[in-house]
C-alpha cells in the first residue's frame, strides 16, 4: 500500500523541490519587505500592504491567471526575462515555483514584519554606540532577534507553497515531470478510475511532510526562544 | 576635554545647555526631567541638536553650521543605560567582545584581563544575560562599554533601575573606574549621595537649564 510508483515519487520530489525554491527566492524579499512595512513611512504604504497581502485573498485562479498574462511567453515580463536572461516560467516547474513563492509571499511577510516590530530598538542604538554601522546591526542585532519570526514565516511560506494548486495549475497546467505536484497529482488520480488507492498515498505523504514542518518550526522557535531567554 | 554647547526642543520642552568636562567624573545632575537623558543622548550622537556644538578633545562631533554630525558608530563614545541593554541572543563574553569586533579592533589580552578583573565578572562570562542579577548585569555592561576603548564614557542613571543593596555593590567598581582608568566619565544621576561617592565635577541641569556648574558641593 505504501509502495510509491515512480510517478508518484517524482510528483513529491517535485513538489519539495518547488517549495524549497519558491521559500528560499520568497526570503530575501519578504525581509526586505517586512522591514519596510514595520520601520518605515512612505507614501503608498498601504498600498504595498494590500498588494504584498493580495494572493491571500483573491482567488487562486485570478493569480494564476495574472501570472499567465504578465510572465507567460507573451506576457510582458515572460518575454523580456526569455529574450534578455533566457529565462522562462510558463509551463515549467520554476513557473511553479514562482506562483507558489507569490502565494506564500503574504504569510511570509506578515511574521516578520511582527518579529521586527517587537524587537527593542534600543538595542539596536546600544549597538550603534558600540561601533556597529547601520548594516552590521543589521546582521548582527535585529536579524538573530527576528530569526523566530523569520523562520516562522518561512514554514507558512513553504507550507503554502507545498499545498498551492489553484494558481500553478493556472499558470503553469499540470505536467507530469514538471509541473504536476503532490495536490494536481491528487487532483489528476481522483478523475480517473481507480486512481483512489495511489491518493490515498500521495494524501498520507502530504499530512507527513505538513506535520514534520510544522514540528521543526515548533522546535525551533522554542531552541531561539531558550537562547534568548535563558533557563 | 567635552565642550557641549546645545539646544533642542522635544515638543513642549526646551533644552538649552553648555558645558565643559574635563578628566575625571562629570556629573549630570538634576531632578526628572530636567533634561539629563536627552543632553547624554545627543553626546552619543543618538539624538540631533537642533542648534550648537558638541566637540570631544580636537575632534568636533557636532556643529550645526558646518553641518558636521560624527554617526554613532564613529564616535568611539561608551554609553551604559540605565537598563544595561545587554544583547539577549549573545552570551556575556560575546556582548564584552562586540565593540571590538564591530569597530575592528584587535584583541588585545591584557587589556580584557584588566578589565574582567576590574569589574570581577570573570565567573559570569558564560552565561546568558537573562541569568544575571540586575547588579551583575550592569557590571557587564559597563565592561562593554570599556572594551570598545572609549574616549569618553556615558553612564545614564546605571543604578537607578538597582535596590539599594545592589547599588552599594556597584559604587565600589565605579570609584574604581574613576581611579583606575583614565577615560573621562560623565554620569547622570538624581541622586545626591551617589554622585557624593563617585563625582569630581559638577554640572546642575534643572528643566531644561544649567542653573550650576562647579565641585561636588553643589550636591548639598
Amino acid at each position: 500500500m505504501l509502495e510509491l510508483s515512480p510517478a508518484e515519487w517524482t510528483a513529491v520530489l517535485l513538489s519539495l523541490r518547488i517549495a524549497l525554491v519558491a521559500t528560499t527566492c520568497a526570503l530575501p524579499f519578504g525581509v526586505a519587505i517586512g522591514w519596510l512595512l514595520a520601520r518605515k513611512e512612505f507614501w503608498g504604504k498601504i498600498l504595498v500592504d494590500g498588494i504584498v497581502h493580495l494572493p491571500l485573498v483573491l482567488p487562486p485562479v485570478v493569480t494564476g491567471y495574472l501570472l499567465l498574462i504578465s510572465f507567460g511567453r507573451k506576457g510582458p515580463i515572460g518575454a523580456f526575462l526569455a529574450d534578455y536572461f533566457d529565462i522562462v516560467f510558463s509551463f515549467r516547474w520554476t513557473g511553479a515555483a514562482l506562483s507558489c513563492g507569490i502565494m506564500g509571499f503574504p504569510l511570509l511577510v506578515r511574521p516578520v514584519r511582527l518579529a521586527l516590530e517587537a524587537i527593542d530598538r534600543r538595542l539596536e542604538d546600544a549597538a550603534g554606540t558600540l561601533g556597529a554601522n547601520p548594516l552590521l546591526v543589521f546582521l548582527t542585532v535585529t536579524l538573530p532577534l527576528a530569526l523566530p519570526g523569520i523562520v516562522a514565516g518561512a514554514v507558512l511560506c513553504f507550507a503554502r507553497a507545498l499545498g498551492e494548486f489553484g494558481a500553478t495549475i493556472t499558470f503553469v497546467s499540470n505536467i507530469p515531470g514538471e509541473t504536476q505536484t503532490i495536490s494536481a497529482a491528487i487532483y489528476s488520480l481522483l478523475q480517473v478510475p481507480g486512481g483512489e488507492a495511489p491518493a490515498a498515498r500521495l494524501v498520507l505523504i502530504a499530512i507527513v511532510i505538513a506535520l514534520a514542518a510544522l514540528i521543526a518550526s515548533e522546535w525551533f522557535a522554542r531552541r531561539a526562544g531558550l537562547r534568548f531567554h535563558g533557563e | 576635554m567635552l565642550a557641549v554647547d546645545v539646544v533642542k526642543r522635544l515638543g513642549n520642552f526646551a533644552l538649552t545647555a553648555r558645558f565643559q568636562a574635563a578628566r575625571g567624573v562629570t556629573a549630570l545632575f538634576g531632578p526628572s526631567g530636567a533634561g539629563k537623558t536627552t543632553v547624554v543622548n545627543m553626546i552619543a550622537g543618538l539624538l540631533v541638536p537642533d542648534r550648537g556644538s558638541i566637540a570631544l578633545d580636537d575632534t568636533v562631533l557636532f556643529e550645526d553650521a558646518g553641518r558636521i554630525n560624527v554617526p554613532p558608530y564613529r564616535r568611539r563614545i561608551g554609553y551604559v543605560f540605565q537598563e544595561g541593554r545587554l544583547f539577549p541572543h549573545l552570551s556575556v563574553r560575546q556582548n564584552l567582545d562586540y565593540g571590538r569586533r564591530m569597530s575592528g579592533q584587535p584583541r588585545d589580552l591584557k587589556e580584557i584581563a584588566r578589565i574582567v578583573d576590574l569589574l570581577d565578572i570573570g565567573p559570569l562570562l558564560d552565561r546568558r544575560p537573562r541569568m544575571l542579577s540586575g547588579g551583575e548585569r550592569q557590571r557587564i555592561a559597563i565592561g562593554r562599554a570599556l572594551m570598545m576603548r572609549p574616549r569618553l564614557l556615558l553612564l545614564d542613571e546605571p543604578l537607578a533601575s538597582l535596590d539599594a543593596t545592589r547599588k552599594h555593590e556597584i559604587i565600589p567598581y565605579l570609584v574604581r573606574l574613576r581611579d583606575e582608568a583614565e577615560v573621562p566619565m560623565v554620569y547622570v544621576s538624581h541622586a545626591a549621595a551617589e554622585l557624593r561617592q563617585i563625582a569630581t565635577n559638577v554640572v546642575r541641569l534643572e528643566a531644561g537649564r544649567v542653573t550650576a556648574i562647579g565641585g561636588i558641593g553643589l550636591l548639598d
